[in-house]
Formats: structure tokens, sequence, C-alpha cells
């Protein structure tokens, strides 16, 4: 146990560098989620509201869940070398899938019914679209989000052997900064995946239209989306 | 200090590489050189991608014991769903180089360790989906089941199990996919697996390595997931129709 103490003393000493370390990687984690989220939310809107393509928003999620990431960070690695880029690209592969998928299993489960009045209130496509589908489609579409983050957070410590900074880059190399530093940013980034976790969490909550919140998803970081648990 | 030094031993590989051979590809360190690679299949990637399998068996079955036990628990008795759910979500959200790390002062530089850490992976996919299985079974069949005389017992056995296969072998299929992408990561706690010629290759930038290495861990969790797949369909012949989305 004295170890653990070591790296208490480890934080303590080197407060500024896990900080750094730290916003390194939201830096790396945060733009990967946000240009997966631009890839991915509008294409699952649009074929959930068109109720088109299940196969492929079902199947690539299906897919990416069975890429293991560092096995496409080093692919990666191979072909794109070390760096960012490769990191990105990673790092993208992996959380567009669960977000696709639930956009689209979210947009694409909402009932007929509402659609349907929505329309007859004269409502056009991109009124029922942005009005009724989204709103009610918003918790399982936050859920995929969350999967998505707390998978990036996670990866986005591996990116350091791809050259990509962050908190890893201490957890990965033992011979600078010993076993204590190790554990110090291995507390840390577990630290920090269970806040990105609780935030997202809290965040999926307050965007549940109150009619739906009885029906909210329990506690837990994964919703199995439609092409797994059924 | 033991632990400082085998993490070094299982991270650090030679500087200068030995790539073997020394054929033109790998001087120019091409994409992919077939030749390196099958030279060096018996020595490094069969080993390799037997023990990743053999990793990945022990943990599944490990935490499917585990689960199974916690869900029949929890499906019996509701108010013990919450405190598992929230544990194993913990588990689960620990970002997996942290966690194999946070085990090493504990159990040391061992393959309980890297057991420890791909089990606890395993145990909020499998527990929620055999509850959620469990409970999916519709309220007409279980009564019926209580009609016919079945007891509690003979229900959950007869009646309830088999109708949750469907979602728990789901949740197997997941459990083992995710842990074949964790245990690539145990190589840098044990030198074994897949993940430990990425790890070795990461120092040299040798691609052949990279992609071989990548490429198979990819493969293997793709052919597990079929290979579940296919399972689930030959055990439930009678969810081949109907499966709501």
């Amino acid at each position: 146990m004295n170890d653990f103490t070591d790296a208490f003393k480890f934080m303590g000493d080197n407060t500024d560098l896990l900080f750094s370390k730290t916003g390194e990687q939201l830096q790396l984690c945060g733009a990967a989620i946000g240009i997966s989220l631009l890839i991915a939310i509008p294409l699952g809107l649009w074929l959930g509201h068109i109720h088109r393509g299940a196969w492929l928003a079902i199947n690539v999620s299906n897919v990416g869940r069975a890429l293991p990431s560092l096995a496409v960070i080093a692919i990666g690695l191979g072909i794109l070398g070390l760096g960012f880029v490769n990191v990105m690209v990673a790092l993208i592969v992996l959380a567009v899938p669960p977000i696709l998928t639930n956009a689209y299993v979210a947009i694409d489960g909402v009932e007929g019914d509402a659609v349907e009045a929505a329309r007859g209130m004269g409502m056009n496509p991109l009124q029922v679209l942005l009005r009724v589908e989204l709103p009610l489609a918003l918790p399982l579409l936050f859920a995929g989000i969350r999967t998505a983050a707390v998978y990036v957070v996670a990866t986005g410590t591996l990116a350091a052997e791809a050259g990509g900074g962050g908190l890893g880059e201490i957890i990965f190399n033992q011979a600078s900064y010993r076993l204590a530093g190790v554990l110090a940013a291995a507390m840390w980034v577990t630290a920090l995946a269970l806040l990105v976790e609780g935030a997202l969490a809290l965040v999926q909550r307050l965007v549940t239209p109150a009619g739906l919140r009885r029906r909210a998803p329990a506690v837990g970081p994964v919703v199995e989306t439609a092409g797994t648990t059924t | 200090m033991t632990a400082a030094l085998g993490t070094k031993v299982a991270a650090a590989a030679p500087v200068i590489p030995n790539f073997g051979g020394g054929g033109t590809c790998v001087r120019q360190n091409k994409l992919f050189c077939w030749d390196w690679f099958s030279a060096h299949w018996g020595d490094t990637f069969q080993p390799a991608l037997l023990d990743h399998i053999k990793l990945t068996l022990i943990a599944v079955g490990i935490g499917f014991a585990i689960s199974f036990v916690a869900a029949l628990v929890a499906y019996r008795f509701a108010r013990f769903e919450t405190p598992f759910s929230v544990f194993s979500g913990i588990l689960y959200t620990i970002p997996s180089a942290a966690l194999f790390q946070l085990l090493v002062p504990v159990t040391g530089l061992t393959t309980t360790t890297v057991e420890i850490a791909l089990v606890s992976y395993t145990l909020l996919i499998l527990f929620r989906n055999i509850v959620v299985g469990l409970r999916g079974v519709p309220e007409d069949v279980r009564e019926a089941a209580r009609g016919m005389g079945l007891t509690r017992r003979q229900t959950l056995l007869r009646v309830e199990l088999p109708l949750a296969v469907p979602a728990i072998l789901a949740g197997v299929q997941v459990a083992t996919v995710t842990v074949i992408s964790l245990a690539t990561i145990a190589a840098f706690i044990v030198d074994q697996g897949l993940g430990s010629p990425i790890f070795k290759a990461i120092p040299t930038t040798f691609n052949t390595e990279f992609i071989a290495a990548g490429a198979l861990t990819t493969g293997l969790a793709l052919a597990a997931y079929l290979l579940i797949a296919v399972a689930q369909r030959l055990l439930t012949p009678w969810a081949r129709r109907a499966r709501p989305a």
C-alpha cells in the first residue's frame, strides 16, 4: 500500500504536470467527440427520419464494437505514422458507431402516432424532425454520446502510445515517472473518466423531456443498442 | 521495485530492432512485409494469438459465472440490482490502461492482475443482459408455467432461462469482443497476447508488426463476434422470426 501513498505524494508534488496532461487529453478527446458528432448525428437523424439504412446504422456499431482500440491505433501507426492525425482517426473510428446507431434507433423508434399528429398539424418534415422526433429521441441519442465519450476518454489514454499526449504519457512511461507517477496518473484518469460519465449522465437527465423521465433508463454507462440486446 | 523492472521489460523493446531476415521490404519498412510475417508467425504471432484466446476465454468464463449468479440474485431480489449495476458500471468506466496499473501494487505483474481487470469489464455487460433477458420473458409465459404446476426453480430452468438465451448470448458476444480488445492492453503488464507485438513495435515503428498484430486482433474479434452470432441462431431456432427491434 506504500505504493499508493507515494502516488498521492506524486500528485501533490506534480499537480501542474497532471493538470496540463489532463488538459491535453481533454482537448484531444473533445476534438474527437466533436468531429464524431458532426459526422454521426446528422447521418443518424436523417436515416432515422426516413426509416432507412437500419442495416448500416446497426451493423456499423456492431463492427465498431468489435474493433479493438489498440489494434486500430496500431494499424493507424502502420498507415498514418505517429502523431495527432493517427490518434484522431482512431478515436473517431471508435466514437462514431455508438453515436450513429443510437441516433438512428432513437429517431426510428419515435412513435408513429406522434409523427402522424405532427404532420396532421401541418408541420413540414424538418419541423417534425426538430420539434417532435428529436426531443423524444434525446435520451437515447444522448446515451450513445455518453457511451462514445467514455470510450474516447479511455482510448485517449492509449493515445500516448501513438504520440497523442495526455495522461497516458505518464501511465506508459514508468521509466521516467516511476510507479508512483504511473499510479497517480492512473487514478487521475480514472477520476476523469468517472467525472465525464457522471457529468454526461446528469446532462442526459436534464435533456430528457419531463414526460419521458419516468421511463428513463437506470444508472449505468452502456445503454445497449437495438443491435445487441435484441 | 520488481514491478518497475517488469513493466520496463514488457514495454521497452530494443531501440535498434532485430527485424530478422533483411529483405528490402523490411529494410524500407514498407506497409506490410509478407515474408517477415510468415517467418515470424511460428515464434511470435501464433503463440500471441493462442495466449490471447486463452486470456479471453478465462476472463469471459469467470465473468459469466459471477454475473450469472449476481443476475439471478438481482432477478429474485430486485433491490440488489442497482448496487451491482452501479458497482459494475464504475468498473466499466475505469480506463483499462489505468485499471491494469492500479492493480499492479496489489497483485503484481501477473496473469492474475490481467484477468481481474478483464473480468471486471465483462460484469456490467453480462449482468445487464442476463437480467434484461430474464425480465423480458412475457408474463403470460410465466403464468402458463405456474399454471402447469412448475415450481419457481423449474420455471427458471425450463422456461425463463431458455427464453433469455438470445439476450444472454448477445451479452456474451459484446463481452467477448470487449475482452479481446482490452486484452491487447494487458501486454503492458504481462508479455502475452497480441498486444505484445504492438507494444514491441512502438519504439521501432516497424509497420509490418503493427499491422499484423492489429489485423490479427481485429480478425479475432470479428471471428468471435460471428461465431457467437451463429451459436445464437442455432441455439434459439424459435427466435429467428419476429425478433422485436
